[in-house]
């Protein structure tokens, strides 16, 4: 789960992770009033969206009066930002972050990540700051420094002063570093983070860290012992039908595609789009049903993709295991039934059960097509969509 | 012959007392696993489907001898679980539980280090042995005994392959599968080293999908060490990027764990990669008669 640098910023002060003094505003007057109760003769309005690349887009503006604070509030709020993380439609900016400027000396990078070769969380830093690190990790892989973290001790002071001298700091600065980059692995494991990145880190003039920027992510599986991380959720930046499907218990990913598709398991579900794409078709979703899923959630399930307009034709794929083909095609009955079939249906049926499954969707007399095996089911839902 | 499991395993059922646990107990008799015992806090002294219940895994071990266990238990009390199976000596452990949380499984991992254990998953359909022995939830009957080994990230995936080697005629000596989970026990190339020491495994059937860099590096152990014939599929040449496609770790970020550089290193390998998953059955057949 993402959240906002806001949001990111507030857990970092709660852990002494330094950060400028900010204030979060959702319309303009609140950015100025903002401004103003923040002081000084520097402010940066920024574009509060789960998206990195926001400085590029003009989602994040220096402003040297409050004039100019209301000026950038009033141009940022309400925009669409297009990113390189955003897709091609965007991302509409609904909340502002305004935030005091900072005396910058030098850039750096500094990030937490879980990495899955040492089974762990790895610290990564670079003296390239305001880099994406993909790019760095690219050209010049030599610039990251990285320091696996023992689960058991933490982060030893030892490794904090490591990266500190590599990415060249001096005097106060090492152990200010070192302060700060503990406080951020604190941070980031008492919350079940997946990633903290802070790009940039600064260091002032007076030799301060500051995290300029600051990016969360949290696993999943672990919110459920987070409630006020959870809290910091803006479904306002999700797609409304995969929180639609979360609902549902179901995981579902929207796509650019006219063929809608019903699997069950991750894997095979992102096999179907393979294999629809390798006959030349293009999906309209990734859905995951289940492994337990029952009559009901495959109706929800259903429901979800007819919504999507521009669906075309529906190829449900079940590998029936513990789920029984049977069960599946009651709720495919079920659900054309209430939720009404307006576009073709193709359904492959295998594993459990499957001769009762195929039995009840023939004896439902609705429309639907039946398929022998995935490519059958493919080739098929392409084929209606040609007409 | 085959690897990990055979008709000498003795297993237990961590969450054995759960719905699923209960569930999949009844399943694993009927397929032919000896299953002897499983373990509940609180619920010692009970039966479930005629084998006995513990409330700790060590005795479980000392009235049993069993040498396996599989885990049902919720995602919060998992870790706990696969740490007391390690503790009481049991040498396989296997967890199907989805949605245990990423640090839990670091603990885990951090806390098996020097134990002499075999873990596999969590997020997983577990590990089986056509005809011998079947831990986990996957529909034994799709299974046939032979000759050719089976490891995967996905479950149904796993199954559809499985199905497609069947319906060709072609047996399996085990199926692993490994989970879909960012941090997990058992990793491809341990599962292909088994096999390739394996005398009764002629080829290997590898299932990986997009996220990390795990098939990257089976595919190098593969060029280096592999002398049996592999033949693989990934998932999600299609997906898109920085979104999670169901798997906690199937995920790509920040350019890597993409379908193409898996596939490239793997054909760089010798490996056979099927380009749809429907013909991962027929790539091996291929690769058996080259």
């Amino acid at each position: 789960m993402n959240i906002h640098e806001y949001q990111a910023k507030q857990i970092f002060r709660d852990y002494g992770v330094t950060v400028p003094e900010g204030v979060a505003a959702f319309d303009v007057d609140e950015a100025v009033a903002g401004a103003e109760e923040l002081g000084g003769s520097l402010w940066v309005v920024k574009a509060q969206i789960h998206a990195g690349g926001r400085g590029k887009a003009g989602g994040v503006k220096l402003a040297k009066s409050i004039d100019e604070v209301r000026e950038h509030a009033d141009d940022i709020l309400g925009k669409t930002l297009v990113t390189h993380q955003t897709g091609p439609d965007g991302q509409l900016v609904r909340r502002l972050y305004v935030e005091q400027g900072v005396d910058i000396d030098r850039e750096l990078y500094l990030g937490l990540v879980i990495d899955r070769a040492t089974d762990g969380v790895v610290l990564m830093a670079s003296t390239e700051g305001g880099v994406e690190i993909e790019t760095v990790a690219e050209e010049t892989p030599e610039k990251i420094l990285k320091v696996a973290i023992d689960p058991l001790t933490g982060l030893a002071d030892f490794q904090a002063r490591q990266i500190a001298f590599g990415l060249g700091l001096e005097g106060k600065s090492v152990f200010r570093a070192v302060k700060f980059m503990k406080a951020l692995y604190q941070a980031f494991v008492d919350t079940d983070a997946s990633t903290a990145e802070i790009n940039p880190l600064v260091v002032t003039t007076d030799g301060e860290l500051i995290a300029l920027d600051a990016k969360m992510n949290f696993d999943a599986n672990a919110l459920y012992r987070h409630p006020s991380i959870e809290e910091l959720r803006d479904e306002g930046e999700e797609d409304p039908a995969e929180l639609e499907a979360k609902e549902h218990g179901l995981s579902y990913v929207n796509l650019d595609g006219n063929i809608g598709c019903m699997v069950n398991g991750a894997g095979l579900a992102m096999g179907t789009m393979d294999i629809i794409k390798h006959y030349g078709g293009e999906p309209a979703n990734f859905l995951d049903v289940g492994g337990g899923a029952d009559a009901q959630t495959v109706t929800e399930a259903f429901k979800l993709i007819t919504a999507d307009e521009r669906v075309k034709v529906i190829f449900v794929n079940i590998f029936g295991g513990i789920m029984r083909c049977d069960v599946i095609a009651e709720g495919v009955v079920a659900a054309v039934k209430e939720v009404g079939l307006e576009v073709p249906l193709v359904v492959r049926l295998a594993g459990t059960n499957v001769d009762e499954g195929k039995k009840i969707l023939e004896e439902s007399t609705l429309d639907i097509v039946s398929a022998d095996s995935m490519a059958d089911g493919a080739r098929k839902a392409i084929d209606l969509l040609e007409g | 012959m085959s690897v990990l499991v055979d008709e000498s395993t003795k297993l237990i059922v961590q969450g054995i007392t759960g719905s699923t646990g209960s569930f999949h107990t009844k399943q694993m008799i009927e397929y032919g696993t000896n299953v002897v015992g499983g373990v509940t806090p609180g619920k010692g002294g009970q039966t479930v489907e005629g084998v006995p219940v513990f409330n700790t895994v060590r005795e479980a071990v000392e009235e049993t001898g069993c040498n396996a266990t599989v885990i049902y238990v919720p995602p919060p009390f998992a870790a706990d679980a696969i740490m007391e199976a390690a503790e009481a000596g049991i040498e396989l452990i296997v967890t199907i539980t989805e949605g245990v949380p990423v640090q839990d499984m670091i603990t885990v991992n951090r806390y098996l280090q020097d134990k002499d254990v075999t873990t596999i998953g969590p997020n997983c359909p577990g590990v089986i042995t056509p005809g011998a022995c079947k831990i986990g939830i996957m529909p034994g009957h799709i299974h046939k005994p032979g000759r050719v080994g089976v490891v995967s990230r996905s479950g149904t995936l796993t199954y559809e392959a499985v199905g497609q080697l069947t319906a060709l005629g072609i047996g399996q000596s085990t199926c692993i599968g490994i989970g879909g989970d960012p941090i997990n026990g058992m990793n491809f190339i341990d599962s292909l080293e088994l096999f390739e020491n394996d005398p009764d495994t002629d080829a290997v059937v590898m299932i990986g999908e997009i996220g990390g860099t795990a098939e990257e590096e089976a595919a190098a152990w593969v060029a280096e060490n592999m002398t049996k014939p592999v033949a693989g599929f990934i998932a999600g040449r299609t997906a898109p990027p920085g979104k999670r496609m169901g798997h906690a770790g199937a995920i790509i970020s920040g350019g890597t764990g993409t379908a193409e550089e898996k596939i490239k290193a793997m054909e760089a390998a010798g490996i056979a990669v099927a380009l749809s998953p429907a013909d991962i059955g027929e790539t091996l057949q291929k690769a058996l008669n080259d």
